[in-house]
């Protein structure tokens, strides 16, 4: 049975811009399909889903009834109360499935993996969890059974983000852009394209299919003469690191190519990432969508309450202790293995180390200037590189398989 | 004291210089502000002015300059 998934050849592209054209018409001309483009949007899902896929269409039917229910049954409870421990409960609840999706293959819970896994799940998640915690704060007050869903679907997305906000999302849905303003989306969007082609079939092609398993196989040959260390090991990380962003930012752009089709203006995922000045510089522009969740959800979050509640005195505890928490938090989400835990610790360490330079920095006058700055480019990006060669699991293999 | 004078005293405190003579510099590209600067920002006006201001009202193309911090805090006084 016919499966396509998301961007994933040339003909993807074809078949949705031919099915967004009406979509796009409709724009130019003031108005917004809103029926058409919930009907092509699940259409583009179920094929994702059809075909040997279908346990993960079950699975995101029966994810979507768990979240709409929950949140529309916090949404009522928060206008009539606001116990902090129901607000734990729910977020809790949110991000159960989840979280038992991480544990599965970990623990060889086979059947929770076939029942309850999908693609896309983790940014779901974040799209719901999100919510309950605006709801909480007051920030979102109803519950819209149908523009929770078109937020929850929404199709260019759905499998890897970028992660949208709600009310932001919403602004965009309910109103129709000016022509000159989408005129201009649809300029950007062309772009984008073009530019999500050199990437992801293009360099990332080059990078990760012609030219990693051919580094990575002659690291493995010449690891065991010299207990695991070569120097090819460094052209592996310079190749799959570089690979990695090719490839993500080139799914990234078509995401929000198409979303500017349809009028939507999901926001970017990648800033020149690795011209980052330093580690805090760096996620500012990496995987920017969920970075910045990260730092809104869990990093203020976390933040906020140690200093409300007074755990600690001193600001620099706090926000050492929130950095760690944040980086292992995001670790543990990629997965229970020990080199994504490792590589949350290692970034959450790294922005403790970053934070007391900067304090150092600013206390001492250290001197700055284009030199410098140079430099500070150089060694953020190897930091970088190493914790991605960390990340990618080839140590893994290279040590312990 | 005013709202706009009570606002930047406290900015002044988070950021540790006087930020008077900047009021419509973006204090989050400057690098002034962080994150972590910000909740403590968000915690001294709840004290300071009794208002609500949750994590979640914080939009950072609404807070990113002195000035508009005062805005924002003199609409939420309402």
């Amino acid at each position: 049975m016919l499966n396509i998934q998301p961007y994933a050849d040339p003909k993807y592209f074809v078949i949705l811009l031919l099915a967004l054209a009406p979509l796009a018409i409709g724009l130019y001309f003031g108005k917004r399909f809103a029926l058409y483009e919930v009907i092509v949007s699940l259409v583009f899902i179920f094929l994702m889903f059809n075909g040997s896929k279908y346990h993960e269409g079950y699975a995101l039917v029966i994810y979507m009834i768990w979240q709409w229910l929950l949140v529309w049954a916090y949404t009522l409870y928060r206008k009539k109360s606001n116990n902090s421990w129901v607000f734990y409960g729910a977020t809790f609840l949110g991000a159960l499935p989840l979280v038992l999706i991480k544990i599965a293959p970990a623990a060889n819970w086979t059947h929770v993996s076939t029942l309850l896994g999908f693609m896309g799940i983790s940014y779901l998640t974040f799209r719901s969890v999100a919510m309950i915690m605006e709801t909480r704060d007051g920030s979102i007050k109803d519950f819209d059974p149908w523009l929770f869903l078109r937020f929850m679907l929404f199709m260019p997305a759905i499998s890897s983000g970028p992660i949208d906000r709600y009310r932001r999302f919403v602004k965009d849905i309910v109103t129709v852009p000016t022509r000159e303003k989408y005129v201009a989306m649809l300029e950007k969007a062309v772009w984008y394209f073009f530019l999500g082609f050199l990437y992801k079939f293009i360099l990332a092609y080059i990078l990760g299919t012609l030219l990693l398993p051919h580094v990575e196989h002659l690291t493995l040959l010449s690891a065991s003469a010299h207990h695991g260390w070569s120097w090819w090991l460094i052209a592996v990380m310079y190749v799959d690191g570089l690979y990695l962003f090719f490839d993500f930012a080139g799914y990234s752009l078509f995401a929000v190519a198409t979303s500017y089709v349809m009028g939507i203006e999901l926001p970017m995922n990648f800033n020149k990432p690795f011209l980052a000045k330093n580690l805090k510089d760096f996620w500012n522009r990496w995987h920017m969508s969920l970075s910045f969740w990260f730092r809104d959800y869990i990093f203020m979050r976390l933040v906020f309450l140690m200093m409300k509640k007074k755990w600690f005195k001193s600001r620099v505890t706090i926000s050492n202790i929130a950095y760690i928490a944040n980086m292992l938090i995001m670790g543990f989400w990629h997965g229970l293995t020990w080199y994504y835990i490792a590589y949350g610790l290692f970034h959450g360490v790294g922005l403790v180390i970053n934070d007391a330079w900067l304090r150092y920095k600013k206390k001492h006058n250290v001197p700055h200037n284009k030199f410098t700055e140079i430099l500070a480019i150089i060694i953020t990006f190897h930091v970088v590189m190493i914790s991605f060669l960390l990340f990618l699991g080839f140590l893994d293999k290279l040590w312990f398989q | 004291m005013a709202v706009k004078e009570e606002v930047i005293d406290i900015l002044n405190t988070i950021i540790g210089e006087d930020i008077s003579d900047q009021m419509d510099d973006d204090f989050f590209e400057s690098g002034l502000l962080d994150s972590m600067a910000t909740v403590e920002l968000l915690l001294d006006l709840e004290g300071k002015f009794d208002i609500q201001a949750p994590v979640s009202e914080f939009d950072r193309n609404e807070w990113n300059t002195p000035n508009k911090v005062v805005n924002k805090v003199e609409s939420l006084i309402g």
